[in-house]
C-alpha cells in the first residue's frame, strides 16, 4: 500500500481546501451584527454615565418599551430586506391593524377574538398583495409599497371617519371579553418591583423565531439566495416568488401584532398611527447590518438596531438633552452604522473571504 | 357660565402677569431655563403631542421655559410628534426620574391613562394642557389649561356669519387630530350655514394652497374659508387671491404672516388660544401647588381662549408674534 508513486498530500481530516481558515477575530468582525453591537454597548455606557436612572430597572423597562415595538417590526423588515425588498407600507399597516380591530369591536360589536383574527387576515392580505404585485410586475418594491402606503393612509382616515365620524377610535376597554385578550397584549410582568410590558416578551419570541428561520431552515437559505441574486436562485430551483410573497406576509403578520399590542395597551387608536415609522424599521435593520441591496444581514442585528433606537429615544431624555436634537442623533447613528458596515464589508472583501 | 367667566378672568390676570414678566426684550434660551429669579428649584417636565419645530408648540415651549426662569424652577420640554405611545414613554421616563410635576397635552387621553395614573400613584402632580379637557378631571389631574375647541369653533362661526358668510370651507391640516374635528363641528354650529371640511397636509403648504384654490374655483358659491392653523392660514390668503374668489378668510392661531394679513385687511380675524399661557400657567400652578398647596380652577378648566385678533389689535400683537411668544 505504500508503493504509490504520486501520493496525494495528506489532508488533515474534516477540512476542505475551498474553505479558508479564518481567525476568530476576523470571523467575529465578519458577523453583520457586530458593528451595531459595539455601537449599542458604547451608547449604553454613555447614557449610563450621564444618568443613573437610565440603567435602573425602571429605566431599562422604559427604553425597552419603544425598542420592543420597533424591534418586532424590524425583524420582519430585516428579513424582507435580506430577501431584497422594502416595505414602505409597514408603518401605516400597524395603524390599519389597530383600526380594523377597534372598528369591528366598538362599532359593529364583533367578538374581540374574531375581530383580531379578521384584522390578521387583512394584514396578511396586504402583505400578499404587496408581494404578489412585486413578483408579478417586476417593479421595484419601493414603488409598489409606496402606492400601498398611500392607499392605506387614505383608507385608514376615510373608512374610519365614514364609520365612526371621528379620527380616532376609543373605548376598547369597554368591549366584551377585553379582559380576556389583555394578558396577551397589554399585561405587565413584575421583575423586582418594576413592571415590564408583555410586548418585550413578544419581541424576544419574534427575534428568536426570525433568527432560527434565517439560520436553520430551507426558507432562510431561499431568503438569502433570492436577495443575493434572484436570477441565479431561480435557476437553481429556489421558489423565488413564493419566498418573496411569504416575506411580505411576514411583515403583515408583525404589523398586525404591533398594531394589536398598541391598541390593547392604549385602548384607543388614531387614524394617523404608524405613519412615518416604516423608515425607523429600515433604520433599525440597516444599523443592524442589513444591506440595502439585499442578500446580507441578520435578525439579531436588526434587534440590536431597535435596541439602539430605544436607548437613544429615551436616553436623551434621561441625559437631559434638548429633544430638538433627537432626530439629529438618530441620523448620526444611522450614518455611523452604515459607515461601519461599509468598512466591515471592505475588510471582508480584502481578507479574501 | 358664571364660573367660566371667573376662570377666564383669572386666566387673563395670570396672562397679564406673564406678559409683564416676559417683557425683558430678551428671548429665553433653552440653557437659561430654570436658573432664574426664584429659588424654588423644583424640577418639572412638559410632554406634548406636538412636533419638534412646529411654530405653535414652539410658543408653548417658550412659555414654559420663561415660566421656569421666572419661578426659579427647572423646566424640561419634550415633544412626541403626535405619537401617543411615544408620549406615554416620555411620561414614564419623567416618573422614573422622580420629577416634581408633569404637564401633559392630551390629544389622545386613553393612550396616556396608565402613564398619568402611574405619575399620580407616585405623588407627582399632573396638569393637562391644550387638548383633553373632558378627561382631565377623570384622570385625577390637578387642573386643565386650554381652550375649549367646540366653544372656539362656535365663536369663529358666529363671527363669520356676522361678516355675511353663508357657505364655508373648514380646512383641516392634520389628519388624526380630534381637536380639529371639534373646531369644524363647532364652526358649522356657529355659522348656521353650510360647512364643508377639506383635508390638507400641514407639512405641505404649497400643496394645501393648490387644493384650496381648486376647491374655490370649482365652487364659486363658497364665500368663507376657515383654516385651523397659521401656516395653512397664510397660504389660504394666496389661494383666495389666485382663484379670484371673494371668500372671506379667518384662521385659528397666529404667526407673523397672519397678524400682518389681519392688519392689511386680507383676513377677518384669528382665533387665538394664547398657547404661550398654556406653557406658562401650568408651571406657575405647579409651583404654587408644590410650595403652597394652591389649586386653581377648582376642577373647572382654565380657559386660555378663544381670544380674537382683529384689525383693531393686530398691530400690537404683531411684534409679539414675530418674537414667537404669541
Amino acid at each position: 500500500m505504500t508503493t504509490t508513486l504520486n501520493p496525494t498530500p495528506p489532508a488533515p481530516p474534516d477540512t476542505d481546501e475551498r474553505v479558508a481558515r479564518v481567525g476568530l477575530l476576523r470571523r467575529l468582525v465578519l458577523r453583520p451584527e457586530i458593528g451595531s453591537l459595539i455601537g449599542a454597548v458604547i451608547l449604553f455606557v454613555l447614557f449610563a454615565v450621564s444618568s443613573t436612572q437610565f440603567w435602573s430597572l425602571a429605566g431599562i423597562s422604559n427604553w425597552l418599551d419603544p425598542a420592543s415595538l420597533f424591534g418586532i417590526m424590524a425583524v420582519a423588515v430585516a428579513m424582507l430586506m435580506i430577501g431584497g425588498h422594502f416595505d414602505l407600507s409597514a408603518g401605516v399597516l400597524t395603524g390599519t391593524a389597530g383600526l380594523a380591530t377597534a372598528v369591528m369591536t366598538t362599532q359593529w360589536g364583533l367578538n374581540i377574538w374574531v375581530a383580531l383574527l379578521v384584522s390578521l387576515v387583512v394584514c396578511l392580505g396586504v402583505g400578499f398583495v404587496n408581494g404578489y404585485l412585486v413578483t408579478r410586475t417586476g417593479l421595484p418594491s419601493f414603488i409598489i409599497t409606496l402606492a400601498t402606503f398611500l392607499m392605506l393612509q387614505g383608507l385608514n382616515l376615510a373608512v374610519t371617519k365614514l364609520i365612526t365620524g371621528t379620527v380616532s377610535v376609543g373605548g376598547m376597554a369597554q368591549v366584551p371579553f377585553f379582559e380576556s385578550v389583555r394578558p396577551l397584549f397589554a399585561s405587565r410582568i413584575n421583575v423586582f418591583g418594576v413592571d415590564f410590558k408583555i410586548q418585550i416578551v413578544w419581541w424576544v419570541v419574534i427575534v428568536a423565531i426570525g433568527a432560527w428561520v434565517l439560520a436553520k431552515t430551507r426558507f432562510g437559505n431561499w431568503t438569502f439566495a433570492v436577495g443575493g441574486d434572484p436570477v441565479a436562485s431561480r435557476n437553481v430551483g429556489v421558489p423565488d416568488k413564493r419566498t418573496t410573497i411569504t416575506l411580505f406576509m411576514g411583515v403583515g403578520a408583525c404589523a398586525w401584532l404591533v398594531g394589536s399590542l398598541k391598541l390593547m395597551e392604549q385602548t384607543s387608536v388614531q387614524t394617523s398611527q404608524g405613519f412615518g415609522e416604516e423608515l425607523i424599521y429600515i433604520v433599525a435593520a440597516v444599523i443592524g447590518g442589513c444591506l440595502l441591496t439585499g442578500g446580507y444581514g441578520s435578525v439579531i442585528g436588526a434587534a440590536i438596531g431597535a435596541l439602539i433606537f430605544g436607548m437613544t429615544s429615551q436616553g436623551i431624555v434621561y441625559a437631559g438633552l434638548d429633544s430638538d436634537w433627537f432626530k439629529f442623533f438618530l441620523g448620526a447613528m444611522l450614518l455611523l452604522a452604515v459607515l461601519a458596515n461599509q468598512y466591515v464589508r471592505r475588510y471582508a472583501e480584502r481578507s479574501g473571504r | 357660565m358664571k364660573l367660566r367667566k371667573g376662570v377666564v378672568v383669572a386666566a387673563s390676570a395670570a396672562l397679564l402677569l406673564a406678559a409683564g414678566c416676559s417683557g425683558t426684550g430678551q428671548a429665553p434660551s433653552a440653557e437659561s431655563a430654570g436658573g432664574g429669579g426664584g429659588t424654588y428649584g423644583y424640577n418639572f417636565t412638559v410632554v406634548t403631542h406636538g412636533a419638534a419645530g412646529d411654530t405653535f408648540w414652539d410658543v408653548v415651549k417658550k412659555g414654559a421655559e420663561q415660566a421656569g426662569t421666572d419661578e426659579g424652577v427647572t423646566v424640561t420640554y419634550r415633544d412626541s410628534n403626535g405619537d401617543p405611545a411615544r408620549q406615554s414613554q416620555l411620561i414614564d421616563a419623567a416618573v422614573n426620574e422622580g420629577v416634581d410635576g408633569i404637564v401633559v397635552s392630551m390629544a389622545n387621553p386613553d393612550a396616556l391613562r396608565s402613564s398619568i395614573e402611574a405619575a399620580e400613584a407616585k405623588g407627582i402632580p399632573v396638569i393637562t394642557i391644550n387638548s383633553g379637557q373632558d378627561r382631565s378631571a377623570e384622570f385625577g389631574a390637578l387642573a386643565h389649561v386650554g381652550q375649549d375647541e367646540g366653544i372656539a369653533g362656535r365663536g369663529a362661526g358666529e363671527q363669520m356669519a356676522a361678516a355675511g358668510v353663508t357657505k364655508a370651507l373648514c380646512v383641516i391640516q392634520e389628519a388624526g387630530n380630534i381637536g380639529l374635528e371639534q373646531r369644524c363641528a363647532g364652526f358649522a354650529e356657529g355659522l348656521g350655514g353650510s360647512v364643508e371640511n377639506l383635508q390638507v397636509e400641514n407639512s405641505n403648504p404649497t400643496g394645501a394652497q393648490a387644493t384650496i384654490r381648486a376647491k374655490l374655483q370649482s365652487d364659486p358659491s363658497i364665500n368663507g374659508v376657515l383654516t385651523l392653523g397659521p401656516v395653512i392660514g397664510a397660504v389660504a390668503i394666496n389661494a383666495v387671491a389666485e382663484s379670484g374668489s371673494a371668500a372671506q378668510l379667518a384662521t385659528f392661531d397666529l404667526n407673523g404672516d397672519v397678524t400682518q394679513a389681519i392688519a392689511d385687511g386680507k383676513m377677518l380675524f384669528a382665533v387665538d388660544q394664547q398657547q404661550y399661557t398654556q406653557g406658562y400657567l401650568p408651571i406657575v400652578m405647579l409651583t404654587l401647588y408644590k410650595s403652597n398647596l394652591n389649586t386653581i380652577g377648582g376642577g373647572q378648566p382654565v380657559l386660555t381662549g378663544p381670544g380674537y385678533v382683529t384689525r383693531e389689535n393686530a398691530a400690537q400683537v404683531q411684534d409679539l408674534a414675530t418674537q414667537g411668544t404669541r
